[in-house]
């Protein structure tokens, strides 16, 4: 069977890949730190050895639009071209193309219809920033075949929370039982208090500080009962008006465990918002 | 009153470079030409088919019309949607970093929470 040998949830900042490679002036007064602790980041997925990723973000209607909306999605294509014309404006991102591990997709599918979650499927998808901004700072190299798996945390109605926590844990289960001999790191990116296109976009931190210090703490604990205790689809509306984001973390914290600390945690309080980066190792007493 | 279609034009105009231009400079002459031609094309679809029955409101129209974001946070325009075309239009306007996100936020200063649903 295969073997997951990291789960990583994350942040995903749109300005780190312009952050980082501006020089001069140009060059923001965070940059620096920000590329450090990026590179710590990444060194705690290049340990773990993965030959496959599984890829968790959220479409930012690029290719997912409001007439055919699906709540979850997996990707299962040869490749994945990547970043869009929007992108590329706003963010300075750059075109990409990763190559897809189209038997595992089949697998996931098969199986997750037949546990329950009656999975989307699109076999040509143009994946955006909220999967090519880990690729960025965690792999940037490119080099590994990807399984992308897309959640609706962006057009109303959404999936409970819990839904978010199921999931994980079945592509825990299923990554776990495929049948092949393959390394997979699960890496999925979402959002802690956050903001966008209201009143307390952009300002000097995320607009909710509490909410980020209590989520921190939720998922570097496992604490899911705590989280699923506290968070709905309507409390998080007040921590910022994109936070729903922070459910695809909830999916990470399905797929780590109950319980589960993280191995590695670590954060960085920016503008706009706060980053977060966190690793588990799952089966081999926290070593990579 | 169709969320689902202002969400539509800003959709269609921020992912067209021509367009957003032709936006910025002819607001008004934009939304008339969009409702007339675009609004009913079925996007993801082969251009053979088309819908009959969307069109905007007064309102709707003219806070396209005029560039009222605000009126569109308002009205349960998707914030994202609205933002990053805005971005797009009038950042450049700016010599400050972050200048037209910040005078962005003052001009929904006056919105607290509840914010109005954005479900379509």
């Amino acid at each position: 069977m295969a073997e997951l040998v990291a789960v990583i949830a994350s942040t995903h900042h749109p300005f780190y890949y312009k952050a980082s490679t501006a020089t001069g002036e140009e060059r923001p007064p965070f940059a620096d730190e920000w590329v450090r602790k990026v590179a710590a980041f990444r060194e705690t997925l290049t340990k773990a050895r993965p030959d496959v990723l599984v890829m968790v973000g959220s479409d930012h209607f690029h290719q997912l639009w409001l007439d055919n909306m699906p709540q979850f999605l997996i990707g299962k294509a040869p490749h994945y071209d990547a970043n869009w014309y929007n992108e590329e404006r706003e963010f300075g991102l750059p075109r990409m193309v990763m190559r897809g591990q189209e038997d595992l997709s089949t697998y996931l599918l098969r199986e997750g219809l037949d546990a329950g979650f009656d999975l989307a499927f699109s076999n040509e998808l143009r994946i955006d920033h909220s999967i090519t901004c880990p690729i960025i700072t965690l792999r940037p190299q490119n080099d590994l075949p990807i399984v992308p798996v897309y959640t609706n945390i962006f057009a109303p109605p959404l999936p409970q929370p819990k839904r978010f926590v199921q999931l994980g844990r079945t592509i825990r289960e299923l990554v776990e039982s495929w049948p092949s001999d393959q390394r997979v790191a699960v890496i999925g990116t979402g959002h802690l208090s956050l903001e966008l296109g209201g009143p307390r976009q952009f300002g000097p931190h995320g607009p909710d500080p509490e909410f980020d210090r209590k989520a921190v703490e939720w998922i570097s604990t496992g604490d899911l009962d705590g989280c699923l205790s506290e968070v709905s689809l309507d409390s998080l509306h007040a921590p910022g008006n994109a936070t729903h984001g922070f459910m695809d973390f909830m999916l990470m914290m399905g797929v780590a465990g109950e319980g589960r600390k993280a191995d590695y945690v670590d954060t960085y309080d920016l503008f706009h918002t706060m980053e977060a980066y966190f690793t588990w190792y799952p089966n081999n007493g926290g070593q990579p | 009153m169709s969320k689902y279609l202002l969400n539509k034009f800003l959709f269609t105009v921020d992912r067209d470079p021509e367009l957003v231009e032709r936006y910025r400079d002819d607001p008004q002459g934009t939304v008339q030409w969009w409702e007339e031609t675009e609004a009913n094309r079925i996007l993801n679809c082969h251009t053979g088919e088309s819908s009959t029955w969307l069109r905007f409101d007064d309102t709707e129209r003219t806070a396209l019309s005029t560039h009222d974001y605000p009126r569109l946070f308002e009205l349960g325009a998707h914030p994202f949607l609205t933002l990053t075309l805005f971005i797009a239009m009038f950042e450049r306007d700016h010599d400050e970093p972050l200048g037209f996100q910040l005078e962005y936020a003052r001009r929904l200063s006056h919105l607290s929470l509840p914010y109005p649903d954005i479900a379509t």
